[in-house]
């Protein structure tokens, strides 16, 4: 009996010693945030950058790299420093990885979730913790319905998105017997849906999984329905193989498909002559048109030109490096200083204010269509608003 | 529920489903060969398919084919073929050989419980994936179009590929052939033996180590044969890509009745054709449900599978 005692007595002082501990940790950052810089403080990346979505996620990293090196040849004497969680674009992933954020108390701002599936669980946490977030690329409306008061969105998301690719399949396509194809995902589901209100009803609909491999089903449907045009809700691995296998068949018709999609390697899956045509969207202006000397800088320090998202990861990254420049070097503060923005980016253009539910001010928000041609997915047109 | 789309394109759903069914089949024999005569689910055989897949696709850019090269002619096709099935073949089964003698056989020989041939299995499977995917990123390969789909003719309205009849004439081969080997063979009548009684087996001079070799590499060259009209087919590959496969050819190999190789065909097709069914009639995100619905029902009234358990027994 009086070992037991014993030992709860010393579970308990050890707990005490533990939260102590990390009270102590906070009051000394918060010290910090109000007097001179600190230094050696961290941004933090979170998305994919292994895995079937990692094409995406590499490029929104390297933006945010860029920045951070820039800012360091500027700030010799202070520093940040870019800390990475590779998701692998997998919501089962993201939550241990947000706790590892949040248990680091050097990490005062994250860039990401780069992806919507991981962001409505990785989200809740950096929220509770009060670190704020903002994501170059996560898309779907609802993230910003859920009151997390560290959210902010870099870009439009997809009831300006969905709608315009929707617009594009209506009147520069001129498609009338559309199918819709969706992978379930957050993302994915959330897209094609916006897409339906605009397009009427598809001449049919199925859904698909992410990681599947044979779609010899729904390729089936999809012929036999005398679709024109397919649009697809989901990331590139799986548009690669669908529209691979579909055109295998013999279908004829044009993909159309999102942000998700708009990626080098949906080529590389696909293969260049099946590719060949397709239209991918994308709530973002071209990287490869981003203004100042972004995309030579970004040329030269990765060798390769940059892809969706990485102009945007580059500003949404200054902004933070603004936010610890001008001493605001605890979460808190920080967040404030994200909240009460008003600045413009300098490659993307982009005058980002947010709404007080972390969206981008719809005035700034703009969609492009994109088009695979001859191994290379180049800018086609801005999609006009309605 | 949509019968209008099941109904409309049975005769399509169904070719595409044998089609897929029986690349399930093949893999499946890698797990009825092993558990057949060793009682043991080799679940690193999910592997050794994905070691094919990528062995053939690294052959065929040694030829200078990549994702976006057009389909080479009649005589280059054949040998890019025939390298990167003989390269997916050898791949495969040695890489079946290494992972019985690195992790079953100092098990054996250690007389380990079955638990712990399970965990090694697992941990085979995850050290075989996780190392190819480290390797490659975790990115997904896209094959060459080696040969285009074309339809060769029409069959109650569905049209039928030269890639369809690739496949399901090869699997035809492949299987009647290794039922004959295990079935007429010497070789295989030790297998057989060793299947019905090892210890005795033993005591008649049957080496019972060489034919546990011999059963992975056989599984082994099915997988790669498997791996190469995967890649044919379907034109992809990546670190994982043996997982779903591989727990759909296990699941076609307990539906056939595990150890049994007609059973693995059966069990392989049945599986493939029911989920394209199911896809059409209820939607692309009921197909596995429905698979598997299927299995632990057909299970229920038949324990054994379809055809029972009876590599042992098949007659002599």
């Amino acid at each position: 009996m009086r070992q037991k005692l014993a030992r709860v007595l010393g579970g308990v002082a050890i707990g005490a010693l533990v939260f102590s501990g990390a009270a102590c940790k906070a009051d000394s950052g918060s010290e910090a945030g109000g007097g001179k810089a600190a230094c050696d403080l961290k941004i933090g990346f979170f998305g994919a950058l292994t895995g079937d979505a990692a094409g995406l996620g590499i490029h929104m990293r390297n933006g945010t790299q860029l920045a951070i090196e820039q800012y360091n040849k500027d700030n010799k004497d202070c520093q940040v420093k870019l800390e990475q969680y590779d998701s692998q674009g997998d919501p089962a992933k993201a939550p241990a990885l947000a706790q590892q954020a949040v248990g680091d108390s050097k990490v005062v701002g994250i860039i990401g979730p780069g992806f919507s599936g991981e962001s409505e669980v990785a989200d809740p946490i950096f929220d509770a913790a009060g670190l704020p977030t903002i994501t170059p690329s996560a898309t779907r409306p609802s993230l910003s319905t859920k009151s997390w008061k560290v959210f902010h969105r870099g870009v439009g998301n997809d009831t300006s998105q969905g709608p315009a690719a929707g617009r594009y399949i209506k009147n520069v396509l001129k498609a009338e017997k559309v199918y819709v194809v969706d992978d379930q995902s957050a993302y994915g589901a959330g897209l094609a849906d916006e897409v339906k209100k605009v397009i009427g009803t598809p001449v049919g609909y199925d859904k698909i999984q992410v990681k599947q491999t044979n779609f010899s089903a729904v390729v089936t449907k999809i012929t036999s329905s005398g679709a024109t045009a397919l649009f697809f809700g989901g990331y590139y691995t799986e548009a690669g193989l669908l529209l691979k296998q579909l055109k295998g068949a013999g279908w004829k018709g044009t993909m159309i498909a999102g942000d998700g999609v708009n990626d080098a390697n949906f080529i590389k899956v696909a293969g260049q002559q099946v590719a060949e045509g397709t239209i991918l969207t994308c709530p973002c202006a071209p990287a490869t048109k981003a203004k100042g000397s972004f995309v030579t800088d970004y040329k030269t320090a990765f060798n390769v030109d940059p892809g969706t998202y990485a102009d945007v990861s580059f500003d949404i990254t200054r902004i933070m490096l603004e936010g610890i420049k001008a001493g605001k070097t605890s979460r808190a503060d920080l967040n404030s200083f994200i909240n009460s923005y008003n600045g413009t980016g300098s490659s993307t253009g982009v005058t980002y204010k947010f709404e007080s539910n972390g969206e981008l001010d719809p005035a700034q928000v703009i969609v492009w269509a994109f088009k695979v041609n001859a191994g290379q997915v180049v800018p086609d047109i801005e999609i006009p608003k309605a | 529920m949509n019968f209008d789309e099941l109904f409309g394109n049975f005769p399509a759903l169904t070719i595409t489903g044998l089609e897929q069914g029986a690349i399930y089949a093949l893999v499946a024999l890698g797990y009825t060969l092993v558990y057949g005569v060793l009682r043991l689910i080799n679940f690193a055989h999910s592997e050794v398919f994905m070691v094919g897949t990528f062995t053939a696709l690294w052959t065929w850019e040694a030829f200078g084919y990549n994702q976006n090269t057009a389909a080479p002619a009649f005589g280059p096709l054949i040998v890019a073929l025939l390298a990167g099935l003989a390269v997916a073949m050898v791949a495969s089964a040695a890489t079946a050989v290494t992972v019985e003698l690195v992790a079953y056989r100092p098990l054996r020989r250690r007389n380990a419980p079955p638990l712990a041939f399970l965990i090694t299995a697992i941990g085979a499977s995850f050290v075989l994936s996780e190392s190819f995917g480290i390797g490659t990123e975790r990115a997904p390969y896209g094959m060459p179009t080696l040969i285009p789909q074309e339809t060769v003719f029409t069959l109650f309205g569905a049209p039928i590929t030269n890639l369809q009849l690739l496949i399901l004439g090869v699997t035809l081969i492949m299987m009647i052939g290794l039922d004959q080997f295990v079935n007429r063979s010497r070789l295989g009548r030790g297998i057989r033996a060793v299947a019905q009684d090892p210890d005795t087996a033993a005591l008649m001079g049957v080496n019972k180590n060489r034919v546990i070799l011999l059963v992975f590499v056989l599984g082994g060259l099915m997988a790669g044969v498997a791996a190469l009209l995967w890649d044919v087919r379907f034109g992809f590959t990546k670190f994982n890509v043996g997982f779903l496969i591989g727990l759909k050819a296990f699941s076609a190999a307990v539906l056939g009745g595990i150890g049994n190789l007609r059973g693995a065909l059966l069990g392989g097709l049945l599986l493939g054709v029911v989920e394209n069914y199911a896809a059409g009639l209820f939607g692309g995100d009921w197909k596995d449900f429905t698979g598997f619905v299927l299995l632990i029902v057909l299970l229920m009234f038949r324990p054994t599978g379809l055809l029972g358990e009876s590599l042992g027994r098949a007659r002599a």
